[in-house]
């Protein structure tokens, strides 16, 4: 029978079934951050429990690091004995990898994974982190566990799972200019809803998806769990396997022959059936813009923000009168007349070499605009910044007033020192919008690399088309 | 983990959709490295009315009157009623341990977000899921009764209101099983470890790449 690619990744790891459908998923590779593993490896000290294959585990500390002086270390104590746990837990239990703080790879857990070939298609790979989505762009089988399921991938290396029913999200057609993979994400979830994708695997495919390259790929999958989704996934092509060629944990020899004619078969069959298919007409899509306090509640630059009335539901209603009044937000207002007061270009989803040379050549030449009290810019890894920095992008970011900082997950939830003060509002090139999430009272539009940059530039929301 | 049977509880109404784990807790308590402790930050920024940080003596901080969980008819609730996709947004434990903390055994809404329905489980929550029209009738039910209390059977799989209206619900039998004996999953599984061993020694073979 044809099968999808959710079916081929899933059969492919189920070690046991219980009565029920619960399965025993076999875990392939299992990546660590400080936040969600100090209790799971506390679990396991207190039940007297090894990790069952160390090399499975590759590790950095991202979401607390300071992402400026970082040669001080890190001043906040809360996070600095997070950091330091983790340090001493991988210390005692082992990994195949660890980039710690300050270490030349040290980044984003979601963008050190694929960049060092740690992330390969076919695997399961998990994280105590909901975006682990992302490394579905390989082909894999990814997603965010909680710490107890940390705890248990640890102790056993199996996860307890129930398969997901499957959609197919279809892009077809070709992206217009100014256009990203930012955007096509947005755009879905606005399709979809944010719990559109709940208890569902989703695959993107169709000729628009194919064109992106992996960056792209990544950024659309790290959005699957925004629109509901614990996995997205794309088919393996030769994009996939030239992005892989040569990463440090890529295979090699003949094993990398071996690897390329298995990874070959990870698309799904001719013919195979999903349970719910979602079109989109690429053409259709505009570079977008979030008005509200969660990524569903999106528009495109040329639109505006919606009024209470507008929707039917009286849930929905209550729902966007509380998300304006926190936005300080009137009904009508035109998205390019919102004015903001920071910029951030970063996160899992939007701070790969791609990303920012998107947004340079949109800053090139230009300053940010005078109202504009900080625009950050924040690799996602060592590695993503020493690139840039060949590349002479932080160059052309500095001059036009950017401020270009050390990797970490920074203002995507401040956690750290960046952050949002109540009140302001923020172009994001993050995955949330939610109240709060990049400080206490702060105000989050988010938008593509390029659209931020447009936006620095304007200092309000501008059409990016318009301005490349 | 606490078993969870059957118990009887004052009910919460939490009437907003799409709340997110950021809401339920907010990041900055995320930096301890203990399980324990988090119910007073429970939903804190709707909560209090100033900026919570880590370590602070909460129970000094101002409490937001309006928000419903401060509200006096509401103190010692221990179900708490949602509305659609609770729990979306990031994988943090802390969002249910924090939910338990605070004093609550079960959840009632229309759908949860999936990592929070199955972190739940993890740790002694029922998450339930009900059709839309019984929820809203719950929501109505509550609003107009002071002292709202639901009766709830996991085993029987039952919701029972004081009207005596009775309400099946779904569960997967596996997670149904440990929670009624409080049953630690990572035991569970360990009791298949020949069988993962052999998967393991065959994938080692098959794929040897990702035994580098
Ligand atoms: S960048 Fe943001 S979304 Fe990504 S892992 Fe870090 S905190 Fe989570």
């Amino acid at each position: 029978m044809a099968q999808t690619l959710y079916d081929k990744l899933w059969s492919s790891h189920v070690v046991h079934t219980e009565e029920d459908g619960t399965a025993l998923l076999y875990i392939d590779r299992h990546l660590v951050h400080e936040v969600t593993s100090p209790q799971a490896f506390e679990g396991l000290r207190l039940a007297n429990r090894t990790p069952w294959r160390v090399d499975s585990i590759v590790a950095t500390a991202d979401h607390n690091v300071p992402t400026d002086r970082a040669e001080q270390g890190i001043a906040d104590p809360t996070s600095r004995a997070q950091v330091e746990a983790l340090d001493a837990n991988i210390r005692a239990f082992g990994a195949l990898a660890y980039f710690p703080f300050r270490d030349k790879r040290q980044g984003i857990v979601h963008v050190i994974g694929p960049e060092n070939g740690a992330t390969l298609p076919g695997m399961t790979v998990v994280c105590g982190d909901s975006h682990t989505s992302t490394h579905g762009a390989f082909g894999c089988l990814a997603h965010g566990i909680g710490t107890s399921e940390v705890e248990h991938v640890m102790a056993t290396q199996c996860l307890l799972q129930k398969k997901s029913k499957s959609m197919l999200i279809r892009v077809e057609g070709e992206l217009g200019k100014g256009v990203s993979a930012k955007d096509i994400a947005l755009y879905f979830i606005g399709v979809i809803g944010t719990a559109g994708g709940t208890g569902y695997a989703i695959e993107f495919g169709g000729s628009a998806i194919r064109g992106l390259s992996m960056e792209g790929r990544m950024t659309l999958c790290n959005m699957a769990i925004e629109g509901g989704a614990r996995a997205g996934m794309v088919a393996v092509d030769d994009t996939t396997i030239d992005y892989l060629r040569g990463r440090p944990f890529s295979p090699r020899g003949d094993q990398w022959d071996r690897a390329v004619a298995y990874w070959r078969t990870l698309r799904s069959d001719d013919g195979a059936q999903f349970d719910r298919v979602v079109d989109i007409d690429a053409r259709a899509i505009l570079p977008q813009v979030t008005w509200g306090t969660s990524p569903e509640m999106v528009t495109d630059v040329r639109g505006q923000v919606p009024a209470p009335e507008d929707f039917a539901d009286p849930v929905k209603r209550e729902g966007v009168a509380r998300a304006l009044q926190y936005m300080g937000l009137a009904p009508r207002t035109p998205i390019d007349q919102i004015r903001i007061d920071k910029v951030f270009i970063g996160s899992c989803t939007n701070s790969r070499i791609e990303d920012l040379r998107a947004a340079a050549r949109v800053v090139e030449g230009r300053r940010v605009a005078d109202n504009v009290k900080l625009a950050l810019v924040v690799p996602g890894s060592g590695l993503v910044k020493a690139q840039a920095e060949a590349e002479g992008l932080d160059r052309v970011f500095k001059a036009a007033g950017f401020e270009w900082r050390e990797p970490g997950c920074s203002m995507c939830l401040a956690m750290n020192a960046d952050r949002l003060e109540p009140g302001e509002r923020c172009a994001s090139t993050s995955n949330r919008n939610f109240e709060g999430r990049q400080g206490a009272g702060g105000r989050t539009h988010l938008v593509s690399p390029q659209m931020a940059a447009a936006a620095a530039i304007a200092g309000r929301f501008a059409d990016v088309r318009e301005v490349v | 983990m606490k078993a969870f049977t059957v118990m009887d509880g004052l009910v919460a109404p939490l009437d907003r959709a799409n709340v997110d784990t950021d809401a339920i807790i907010p990041k900055q308590y995320l930096k301890s490295i203990k399980r324990s402790g988090f119910g007073p930050t429970l939903f804190d920024e709707w909560r209090y009315l100033d900026v919570g940080e880590p370590g602070q003596d909460h129970s000094k901080r101002p409490l937001n009157p309006d928000f419903v969980l401060n509200q006096p008819r509401f103190q010692g609730a221990s179900i708490l009623l949602v509305r659609e996709n609770f729990g979306c947004g990031s994988s943090r434990e802390h969002a249910p341990w924090a939910i338990e903390d605070y004093g609550f055994r079960a959840l009632i809404g229309t759908t949860f977000a999936d990592i929070f329905y199955s972190n739940c489980f993890k740790n002694g929550l029922l998450p339930i899921r009900l059709p839309e029209k019984e929820v809203e009738q719950l929501f109505l039910q509550c609003a107009g009764t002071p002292g709202y209390s639901l009766h709830i059977d996991l085993d029987r799989q039952v919701v029972l209101r004081p009207d005596g209206h009775s309400i099946g619900f779904d569960v997967d039998p596996f997670r149904k099983y440990c929670l009624i004996n409080g049953f630690d999953d990572i035991g569970l599984t360990l009791r298949h470890a020949d069988k993962i061993r052999e998967f393991e020694a065959r994938r080692r073979i098959e794929q040897p790449w990702l035994f580098a």
